[in-house]
């Protein structure tokens, strides 16, 4: 678990990162802590998921899709307990396929430069509300906005957000 | 396994948990938990099929295999349907002659001293044209020609030919036939003859005499065959004639339906009974026999 080590597909090279001991389940613990403390105080801040974006950043990094889709699963059936008044599993599933693609993805391309860090979290926070519509509307007969300006402007936002908090969350790699 | 096919298998267990966890949890108003719903959703599609299966079986043995005695139950029965269609034929036919002796045996009772002997139709005629039926009784019952046959209903007719155990009855409708009447509110007295058709005619009544639709006729005793006051029949039409009235009267007894009647041994006038003498019986209300006194 120390160090990194290359992960080659084809021509291209693919650094596979490891973190300090603890520190995915602490930036995990801590990004579910403030996501559930912040809009208490600054309601702007429910627009943020924080949980979403450390589970992105955790399978980019990681690049192995059993271990993001395994992350992803805990982080958001967490998530899913924390909000009383969401049934188990809604924010886990959305959670469980964000951390296999973004493994996915991350064992395929350069996810470290922040212009590629800022579409993919656009895109993958799009894909996550799209997930998360799809089982209230399927499964829980409850009908969600889905594609409004409220929910592009969210989608920026955790966007723009996701560059600098994966800069800090780099730090905690573990140095090759 | 490649590693990106286990990781695929992965992902779609984990999901597959995480929705059966969702479906524990949510409760649809109409249809208590989506977990039960789901589970009958997938089950009954087998039930159904088991069913449908099941009851193709049991409906084949049913149909098929359990009715090879069928045929010789159906046989049987239907003997026994023919055998108790046929009894019950034969007792309606003797609940309507016990009523029919009933009916005359009340008729008997109330005239208990006049002597009369029932018998029974046991023939008609041979001639369309004749309106005649044959008794079971004769001389040795004591009749004679000329005798009158009546019912509890009214007038039959009179006895024309006799012999030793039977005679013949001609009946009121018979173009010869004649029976001395009048009408039972005004008393215009007027005889009364057959023309061969089921309604007999009163045949002089003065244009003047006034006499309605629905009056009864009576015998009059004028014939001395029938004593006086013997139901004849209703009159059901009247037109004007010249010089007597057209009348038609419909005969009290049911001279088409005619089983068992009373021959009167004796031309002294009857009782007026409630049930017999005054008031015309129903046309369905036959009489029955009486044995003699």
């Amino acid at each position: 678990m120390n160090g990194a080590f290359d992960l080659r597909i084809g021509e291209s090279h693919i650094e596979v990162h490891k973190f300090r001991t603890g520190a995915i389940l602490l930036s995990a613990l801590f990004a579910l802590v403030i996501q559930a403390w912040f809009p208490l105080h600054f309601t702007r801040a429910a627009l943020l998921d924080l949980p979403l974006l450390v589970t992105i950043y955790f399978g980019l990094s990681r690049r192995n899709p059993s271990t993001g889709l395994l992350l992803g699963m805990v982080i958001g059936l967490m998530q899913d307990s924390l909000t009383p008044t969401v049934p188990l599993g809604l924010y886990g599933i959305a959670k469980t396929i964000i951390g296999y693609l973004a493994s996915s993805i991350g064992a395929r391309l350069d996810t470290e430069h922040p212009a590629a860090r800022f579409a993919l979290t656009a895109g993958f926070f799009i894909v996550h509300q799209a997930v998360v519509a799809l089982t209230r509307r399927t499964l829980l007969a409850q009908p969600e906005p889905w594609l409004t300006l409220h929910f592009f402007g969210a989608a920026l936002l955790n966007a723009l957000v996701a560059v600098f908090l994966f800069i800090l969350l780099d730090r905690l790699r573990r140095q090759s | 396994m490649p590693s990106r096919h286990k990781s695929l298998v992965l992902l779609a267990g984990v999901i597959l948990l995480q929705v059966l966890l969702l479906a524990v949890q949510i409760k649809r108003d109409s249809q208590g938990r989506l977990i039960r719903s789901w589970t009958v959703g997938a089950v009954s599609p087998f039930e159904r099929a088991g069913s449908y299966v099941f009851g193709s079986f049991r409906d084949t043995w049913r149909n098929y295999f359990a009715l090879r005695g069928t045929k010789k139950d159906n046989d049987d029965l239907r003997r026994e349907n023919d055998a108790l269609k046929l009894r019950l034929a034969q007792l309606e036919g003797k609940a309507a002659e016990a009523d029919r002796l009933g009916a005359l045996l009340h008729f008997r009772q109330s005239q208990a001293d006049v002597p009369m002997v029932a018998a029974r139709v046991i023939g008609g005629s041979a001639d369309p044209g004749s309106q005649t039926i044959e008794l079971d009784r004769g001389e040795h019952d004591g009749i004679r020609k000329d005798m009158g046959v009546i019912t509890p209903d009214g007038v039959v007719g009179k006895i024309i030919e006799t012999y030793p155990n039977t005679s013949q009855v001609l009946l009121l409708t018979d173009n010869h036939s004649g029976v001395g009447a009048m009408l039972a509110d005004s008393r215009i007295q007027s005889p009364v003859g057959g023309v061969g058709e089921p309604l007999i005619t009163m045949k002089y009544v003065p244009n003047d005499d006034d006499v309605s639709v629905g009056a009864r006729v009576v015998t009059s005793g004028m014939d001395r065959i029938f004593p006086r006051d013997l139901p004849v029949g209703t009159i059901t039409e009247i037109k004007p004639g010249n010089p007597f009235k057209q009348i038609r009267i419909k005969p009290a007894a049911n001279l088409e339906r005619l089983e068992e009647v009373l021959v009167l041994l004796t031309h002294h006038p009857l009782k007026q009974s409630d049930s017999a003498a005054a008031q015309p019986a129903p046309v369905a209300a036959n009489p029955a026999p009486v044995a003699n006194p």
